[in-house]
């Protein structure tokens, strides 16, 4: 039987406006997984990633993150939210730095990882948006964590730019398996990525659809043209436009 | 090559337009007789420069050291309350009403009784030079100390960072951009604080700064030797902000991907 990483059963969120940000929301999260969630804007997503980090508490309703400790969980930010005054290497580091662990192997192993060594001295001001986000990704992974959590992080990024990352995450996800929840609203990146997609309502957020999407890995860049690829983005899209009009 | 095409770009317009002011300045002096005492050519000026360099040199070395104590005070003393206001809101909204109320009383209205308790000569200068650049250093590095980008505390919440980790590791290092915008503020009103300082303090008739001389040469009617003291107190703020100035662009070179 898998071991369920993340169990959410019912769960509620209002915000102290009063608005309902998650309706009676249930999931479940096996280990290793790669999970995404597409939905319409302002539908909880974030929300709901904020009450898996433990940044956040549910209303009401269970929410079960196995061993939940903060520790051993990671997130990566929509924008890069690097210091600007520490170099490549210093910004990977600081994770490892506030919890008073070891650094140096870890950091050297992680730059070489995501292909950071040459610019391990720079400054993010001097990197590319596309750079940034692969130092905040490394910044999330150094800590060897069991369970990334990902919100939007290629949004703000060019579309060539975006493929190319979301190659590298799956190659990353694929050397260490560590479990993805990857929130969204590119449908085609979603459908890349996962082995799962989870549609979720307009706000109130709830889930609508789960979707298994059953390409094996590694996946390659040209599976995006793939008929059967492009059918099941297509399906996950009108569910969207439905999940816009309710 | 390209420092000298800026310098040509830059520099030699205004310094060719003062040069033109210069000279219709004198022309108008000449052509309709106008008294020394009430408007002096540059000529005139420039003899009065001339003659009393060594007591203008050593009244603006008297007034700069006035002015740079006034403003290292002030920015140490003022960094020490904004990293108390970031880490209380209660004493910040007990106490930032009164650093308002200190920037808007008139320093002017309050040097004498600063004097008074203070006493005359260099710490009555700083005192009221120290009390007018206090405010932009206060009110700028705790905005800076308390405006963080939320998902990065949430970053340093989800590895468990300490309050003190938070403060030195974010807080402070993120605050230098505006600490050094209130810094620039600061120096050009500490010489400011510094002149108005020695208008009321003083020194004494054997060493005295700048403003002391500009009340005295006012007094004699020697108009020359008053717009000397003028040229030599913009000459002095404009050093020191341009001294402030390089100095935040240099620490700064991080945060704008300029080369090392």
């Amino acid at each position: 039987m898998e071991s369920q990483l993340v169990v959410a059963a019912g769960l509620n969120k209002y915000f102290p406006s009063g608005v309902q940000a998650l309706h009676d929301l249930n999931l479940e999260i096996s280990r290793g997984q790669f999970v995404s969630i597409v939905g319409p804007s302002g539908c909880g997503k974030s929300t709901f990633l904020r009450l898996v980090a433990g940044l956040d508490q549910p209303t009401s309703g269970e929410l079960r993150v196995e061993g939940h400790d903060p520790l051993g969980l990671a997130f990566v930010f929509q924008d890069a939210t690097l210091l600007p005054w520490r170099s490549v290497a210093h910004n990977i580091t600081l994770p490892l730095e506030l919890r008073h662990e070891d650094a140096d192997e870890r950091v050297t192993q992680t730059l070489e990882l995501v292909g950071l060594t040459d610019f391990a001295d720079a400054y993010p001001a001097q990197l590319s948006g596309g750079m940034r986000m692969r130092v905040s990704i490394a910044r999330a992974l150094v800590t060897r964590p069991q369970i990334l959590l990902l919100d939007e992080p290629f949004g703000a990024l060019d579309e060539i730019t975006r493929q190319r990352l979301n190659e590298e995450l799956l190659r990353l996800w694929q050397e260490d398996h560590w479990t993805s929840l990857f929130v969204t609203h590119n449908v085609s990146e979603a459908v890349f990525l996962s082995q799962r997609v989870l549609v979720m309502s307009a706000r109130p957020g709830r889930i609508l659809a789960d979707i298994p999407i059953p390409f094996p890995y590694p996946r390659s860049a040209y599976l995006r043209s793939a008929p059967e690829f492009i059918r099941i983005a297509n399906g996950i899209s009108r569910q969207l436009a439905h999940a816009d009009e309710l | 090559m390209k420092r000298l095409r800026s310098l040509t770009t830059n520099v030699l317009p205004p310094l060719l337009f003062f040069a033109l002011v210069l000279c219709a300045w004198q022309a108008a002096v000449s052509l309709f007789g106008i008294e020394p005492f009430l408007l002096p050519g540059p000529l005139l000026v420039a003899q009065a420069i001339a003659d009393n360099l060594p007591r203008l040199l050593s009244a603006t070395l008297l007034t700069a050291s006035g002015a740079l104590l006034g403003f290292v005070l002030s920015f140490a003393f003022g960094f020490l309350v904004a990293l108390l206001f970031s880490q209380s809101r209660l004493i910040e909204r007990s106490l930032y009403p009164y650093a308002i109320f200190l920037q808007t009383m008139p320093i002017v209205a309050i040097a004498p009784l600063i004097i008074l308790w203070i006493g005359y000569g260099l710490q009555g200068v700083v005192a009221v030079s120290f009390i007018i650049a206090l405010f932009p250093v206060i009110a700028n590095t705790t905005d800076g100390l308390t405006r963080v980008d939320p998902h990065i505390l949430d970053f340093f919440a989800l590895n468990k960072a300490n309050r003190w980790q938070v403060l030195f590791k974010l807080r402070v290092p993120g605050a230098v951009p505006q600490m050094l915008v209130g810094a620039r503020i600061s120096s050009g009103l500490s010489v400011i604080g510094a002149i108005v300082g020695e208008f009321f303090a003083g020194y004494g008739t054997e060493d005295f700064g700048l403003g002391y001389l500009i009340i005295l040469t006012n007094g004699q009617a020697k108009t020359d030797y008053l717009f000397a003291c003028i040229l030599f107190c913009t000459l002095l703020g404009l050093g020191l902000f341009t001294t402030v100035g390089s100095l935040s662009n240099f620490l700064l070179r991080r945060w704008t991907g300029a080369p090392e």
